[in-house]
């Protein structure tokens, strides 16, 4: 590979990204270059979250695809004068959030800005799951959670349990949903999740919080329903 | 966050399962991290209902495992190659 993925003597980026302004200055070398692989090389990174954001955001797959093209005919225009302020993603991810509202308006569902904020009341498991203050331990489990048998055909690494998973994620309010698939599906850090979305590291530790324990909630059922069934 | 009253002393089920974001991230007080250790350390549901959690936490992660599709990155290339000339 033409280019160094280490990073410079002067440390990483701002948030954490492997792609600091130097490495970033050295891929764009090679793809003015017109080194292919190079360029291959950046979409196999960076293509596929890129895509996952859009489908996201987009009301079909074909939307998607679309999104994710434009936005790379976006980042190829915009290497020359990206600074490395941000890290690489989270400028991608401005891009991508750019281009969807500016040229699909019409075929996405964006993320309002105020569901940040409002998807943070209430606890995270159903207080009827404790004892209430009658008991001479309030606050201790009631229905506490079942353990999860994990035979070969039933494991959270089957097919079926990363589905359930994947449609949970799906099924989580906004806000929720953008910050989970970031930090636990994308593995970014929080501090780069709360530059790309704009929001606190309170909310956004309260929005992922949410969002695991309603994931875990839904592992929960799939497990009952096959021990069960 | 905090945990329970100022003077409190111990933390409970329900609090527990709501700071154990809080305590992966670091972002508990000293004193309430002991708090949440000391109860994990003596309650197996919770331990069990925590150990649940960061497998999640885990198995999310592997939903990254995703090409883009061939026809697709057909068409990016396609585009560099147009943005060179």
């Amino acid at each position: 590979m033409a280019f160094s993925r280490l990073r410079p003597a002067s440390g990483p980026a701002p948030d954490g990204d492997r792609d600091s302004w130097s490495t970033v200055q050295a891929r764009l070398v090679s793809l003015r270059s017109g080194d292919e692989s190079a360029f291959l090389a950046l979409v196999s990174e960076h293509g596929p979250w890129m895509l996952r954001l859009a489908r996201r955001r987009a009301l079909s797959e074909a939307i998607a695809e679309e999104i994710v093209q434009e936005s790379w005919v976006a980042v190829l225009r915009g290497l020359d004068s990206f600074e490395g302020r941000s890290s690489l993603r989270t400028w991608i991810f401005s891009i991508v959030t750019h281009i969807s509202s500016a040229q699909f308006n019409k075929e996405i569902r964006s993320v309002p800005f105020s569901a940040y904020g409002t998807e943070i009341a209430g606890p995270s498991l159903e207080a009827g799951r404790f004892q209430n203050a009658s008991h001479p331990e309030p606050g201790s489990w009631l229905t506490p959670p079942p353990a999860w048998d994990e035979s070969p055909e039933q494991s959270l690494t089957t097919h079926e349990a990363q589905r359930t998973i994947g449609s949970a994620i799906e099924k989580l309010p906004p806000a929720q949903r953008e910050v989970i698939s970031l930090r636990d599906v994308e593995g970014w850090s929080a501090t780069e999740v709360c530059n790309a979305l704009g929001i606190t590291e309170t909310n956004q530790r309260v929005l992922l919080h949410r969002a695991r324990s309603r994931v875990r909630l839904e592992l929960e059922t799939y497990f009952g329903a096959e021990a069960s069934g | 966050m905090k945990v329970g009253r100022e003077r409190r002393r111990t933390l409970v089920c329900q609090e527990l399962v709501e700071v154990i974001t809080d305590y992966l991230e670091g972002a508990l007080s000293p004193g309430d991290r002991a708090r949440f250790e000391t109860h994990l350390a003596g309650c197996e549901l919770c331990d069990r209902y925590v150990e649940q959690f960061r497998r999640t936490i885990l198995q999310a992660g592997r939903l990254r495992a995703q090409d883009l599709p061939d026809a697709l990155a057909a068409e990016l290339l396609d585009a560099f190659r147009g943005w060179r000339g």
